[in-house]
């Protein structure tokens, strides 16, 4: 290093001022210009690794595979069958059309709602804030069957309509059903997004348009959902991509003319080399970004710093009676729709026989002894699998976000981007793209592909969870001043020592609330589950309640299993929640 | 048409805590009226009231003679124009002024033409298809008073509308604002804590402390005839001091003033600092100087006579001689630049 450059460098800011301490070896000290060491170089390699293997890799041999031609060459030749099949261009308008419209229908539950609760004062608005996200915690192919039950031609619902009024109303015929199953179950992100965006909006932006005559819905249309607007389409864009990859509630409901299903039956019943299935995967990737591009710019050009001093959020009014009435209604409706898919579950699951019944016949805890006998291992497989990729996020997501905020390596901001981007590819695509990367390697001794190995559902979960744990690594490592570690080094500890003493603990509930986060939503994750599932004493517990669930003699098990399942996922995010909260209080008095 | 504004024995309060208390006021057609206090004196709060945001526990609000007290903001004529603002971001300039033109239900035509109007008012015509956030802070303040005059109110509100501007862009706004307001005959009440622009600004000033009218006048009534300690104090700089009245004669301690006009008894008087002039201690009321701040247009002395701290400015001249510290020197007081307070 030239006496320039150095000078140079002891100009910049004072992380850097090891360069004037005693000389290192070649290798770290071209390191030291990064603010890095040997080790931290090694572990930000390894992250790159892993992301390549079983990412980056994977979804470019899904690209490569789609646009390949059958001599090898590259092609547009598979897209021209793709739209040139009637069944698969069905499924692509299908899939589209099941997206839009249960965007429009979660909106029609979650817009009144969230004005509701933004506008007015009413007791229980607590309740339906905690209410509000309740559907989340259960997966919607958990209670797509239920929903059949309850809502289907010959549920619950259809049964008393015809009693009283002699008609049905279609909820859960075909698409129907795909749009309300998943409607309920979604409609928590376009509420939370939109809630969000209304408590930041300046209470004098409504105020002044009263003041100028403004009132009622005119005021809610004109002034107060435009400055949500944010909010609403960042949780309606969400809910579009959600619904248009997911593959378990069409295939439970028996719905397989849509796109997902389609891409599932093509590897699965004509096999990884069928061409349709990688197709049918970079069509939806393409759908999947276009949704998130047209969200960009819908909002562009638009300036929402609707969040002045003040701020605060709009000021809360009594209802009169009538209107308390009516809100009470709606919300009540609301909270029974959205907790619709609980109930049934929880009854199938001690029912004997439910059909064509408003109620179940008799009711039993048999189904619960069955699960008890056979289900052992499909719960010990879930807590094995998603307690390692657990694990292995918090290692990968915590190395990452160190890297990335501590350090100046090169490419550590893309590597956090490709982490991060795991978020936007659907599980069944990454399902395909891993069956095809390593299905032709064989695993040492027993000879068995790598991707059909139980680990493969480990590394799955792992990466479409590690956007989760990295941001909560982040936001911890956040919170935590570099200075807490300067202050550490300046007393003479080195870098591992500090790592090891100061970072780690610090950090430790920002990491276990990622942990928790990370193994609850892999817990009840279907999509790669079914494609990389290859034998049935290495299935999880979602893979069994999907088995369960196709059988008639099955849905009582099945659904016992789905409410173990849901009371687990809740418990952890609860946990993960109370964790968050915890760690915010404690940081918030020790640093300020 | 611009009206006058009655505030008959209006209360207010959350919960226990009582924001004001008993406020009464006539506001005269087409007066620049001030509210002045310190903050959580109330005085943004009784506006509110008077655009209809929040109803007084007790008392009414008259507007042109009619009661509006139970009338919602939506149905009283006045304008406000927000401390933030509150000009919406989703829309054009053009927008956010036609919007309370456009709830009135007037025809596009004519909704265009007052648009127009009011932007040349405000000098802002070029600056129709901007949005708000394009603009600066004296520009958007401008779009605010625009939006707000164009449906014609009755009584103009203003919510300290200069706060957030920088103290050169204030001054020049606060002369703008009050030829505007003198131009359209409008009824302008605003709120401010800063006394100077409330004397700069209004005709008449309703001086408020923890929600209580402490005196209503004009900026030199208040200021030379204050009625109270908070006004004095409040509006710039006063030497109050304590003491007794005996037959035209206001004593104590170190201190004897004739001609005080009071009846016999305890009184606190209150005296500017310029009013007091520094003479050779064989005259008037002799003090020692302890301290000396040079202010630039003027010097101010900090003395004492007696136990009684006193602080007098004297204008500034070029080469003039300063008293030393510790000197003493005489105060000569006019007995009319002295005011009893209640």
């Amino acid at each position: 290093m030239s006496a320039q450059e150095i000078e140079a460098s002891s100009s910049r800011p004072p992380q850097r001022r090891r360069l004037n301490g005693p000389p290192l070896a070649g290798r770290a000290r071209s390191l030291a210009r990064y603010n890095a060491s040997p080790a931290q170089a090694l572990a930000l390699l390894f992250v790159a690794l892993f992301l390549l293997a079983f990412l980056v890799v994977p979804l470019l041999r899904v690209i490569q595979v789609a646009f390949t031609g059958p001599e090898g060459t590259p092609s547009l030749v598979h897209f021209g069958d793709f739209f040139r099949t009637p069944l698969l261009r069905e499924a692509f308008w299908n899939s589209l059309y099941v997206a839009a419209m249960t965007v429009a229908l979660a909106s029609l539950i979650a817009v009144p709602l969230a004005a509701i609760l933004a506008r007015f004062r009413f007791r229980g608005a607590a309740l339906i804030h905690t209410l509000g996200v309740v559907p989340l915690v259960m997966p919607p192919f958990v209670g797509a069957v239920a929903m059949q039950l309850i809502y289907g031609r010959n549920g619950t619902v259809n049964l008393l309509l015809l009693e009283w009024f002699g008609f049905r109303i279609p909820f859960m015929e075909g698409l129907n059903g795909v749009i309300f199953v998943e409607a309920l179950h979604y409609f928590p992100f376009i509420l939370l997004n939109l809630s969000a965006a209304l408590a930041n909006i300046d209470s004098a932006m409504e105020e002044s348009a009263q003041n100028l005559g403004a009132h009622g819905f005119s005021l809610f249309a004109r002034i107060v959902f435009p400055l949500a607007l944010p909010g609403y389409v960042a949780g309606a864009a969400l809910v579009f991509v959600k619904v248009f990859d997911d593959l378990a509630t069409p295939l439970l409901l028996n719905v397989t003319n849509m796109l997902a299903p389609q891409a599932y039956l093509k590897i699965t019943s004509v096999g990884v080399t069928d061409p349709m299935g990688y197709v049918i995967s970079v069509i939806m990737i393409a759908c999947s970004l276009g949704a998130m591009l047209l969200s960009v710019l819908v909002l562009k050009g638009r300036d929402f710093a609707t969040q002045q001093r003040g701020g605060g959020g709009l000021a809360r009014r009594e209802l009169g009676r009538a209107g308390t009435a009516a809100a009470a209604l709606f919300v009540v409706l609301a909270l029974a729709l959205s907790l619709s898919p609980h109930i049934g579950i929880f009854l199938l699951s001690i029912a004997t026989v439910w059909s064509f019944a408003l109620l179940p016949d008799a009711y039993t805890l048999a189904h619960y002894l069955t699960i008890y006998r056979e289900a052992g291992p499909l719960i010990a497989n879930t807590v094995l699998y998603c307690g390692l990729a657990g694990v292995i996020d918090i290692v990968l997501g915590a190395t990452l976000a160190y890297v990335v905020l501590r350090t100046r390596l090169p490419g550590r901001r893309l590597i956090e981007q490709t982490a991060m981007a795991a978020v936007a590819i659907p599980g069944l695509v990454l399902g395909i793209g891993l069956l095809r990367t390593y299905y032709d390697v064989p695993l040492p001794f027993t000879g068995e592909p790598l991707a059909t190995f139980w680990f493969m559902l480990v590394i799955a979960y792992a990466v479409r969870r590690l956007p989760y744990a990295l941001s909560a690594a982040t936001a911890a490592l956040q919170q935590l001043h570099v200075s807490l570690e300067e202050a550490a080094e300046n007393l003479g500890a080195g870098k591992l020592r500090v790592l090891a003493r100061i970072v780690v603990p610090l950090m430790t509930g920002g990491l276990l609330a990622g942990f928790v986060t990370s193994f609850a939503t892999a817990a009840v994750e279907l999509s790669a589950t079914l494609l990389l599932v290859a034998r049935a004493p290495d299935a999880p517990l979602s893979y069994g309640i999907y088995v369960y669930m196709q059988s008639a003699a099955g849905r009582g098990p099945g659904a016992a299993l789905g409410v173990i399942a849901v009371v687990v996922v809740a418990i952890a995010t609860y946990v993960a929640f109370k964790i968050a909260e915890r760690e915010r209080g404690l940081k918030s008095r020790e640093l300020f | 048409m611009p009206s006058g504004v009655a505030i008959e024995h209006v209360s207010f309060g959350y919960g226990e805590t009582a924001v004001l208390d008993d406020i009464g006021l006539d506001i005269e057609k087409g007066e620049f009226f001030a509210f002045l206090g310190p903050s959580g004196s109330g005085k943004t709060t009784l506006l509110r009231l008077i655009a209809g945001f929040g109803t007084p526990a007790a008392g009414r609000i008259l507007i042109g003679g009619r009661d509006v007290t139970a009338l919602p903001p939506w149905s009283r004529n006045v304008g406000m124009v927000f401390q933030s603002y509150a000009l919406w971001p989703h829309m054009t300039v053009a927008k956010n002024v036609a919007f309370g033109l456009e709830r009135r239900g007037l025809r596009r035509a004519e909704i265009a033409r007052r648009v127009a109007a009011a932007l040349e008012l405000v000098d802002l015509s070029a600056y129709a298809d901007r949005r708000p956030a394009q603009l600066s802070g004296g520009q958007q303040q401008r779009v605010a008073l625009a939006r707000t005059i164009v449906i014609e109110p009755e009584v103009l509100l203003l919510d300290e509308p200069l706060s957030n501007l920088d103290a050169k862009l204030r001054v020049e706004m606060r002369a703008e604002l009050r030829s505007l307001q003198r131009k359209l005959g409008l009824t302008a009440i605003y709120v401010t804590h800063d006394q100077e622009e409330a004397n700069a600004i209004a005709d008449r000033i309703a001086v408020l402390d923890q929600g209580r009218i402490q005196q209503i006048g004009t900026p030199t009534e208040l200021y030379d005839r204050p009625a109270n300690r908070f006004v004095a104090t409040f509006l710039g700089t006063a030497n109050l001091i304590e003491g007794q009245v005996v037959g035209g004669r206001f004593v104590a301690d170190g201190i004897s003033l004739e001609g005080i006009d009071a009846p016999d008894g305890p009184a606190c008087i209150s005296i500017r600092p310029q009013s007091i002039t520094l003479g050779p201690f064989t005259s008037g009321i002799a003090a020692t100087l302890v301290e000396r701040e040079f202010l630039g247009a003027v010097t101010r002395y900090r003395l004492r006579a007696g136990r009684q701290p006193i602080v007098v400015d004297t204008l500034h001249r070029r080469g003039e001689k300063a008293y030393a510290l510790g000197s003493t020197v005489g105060l000569i007081v006019d007995a009319r630049d002295v005011a009893v307070l209640r």
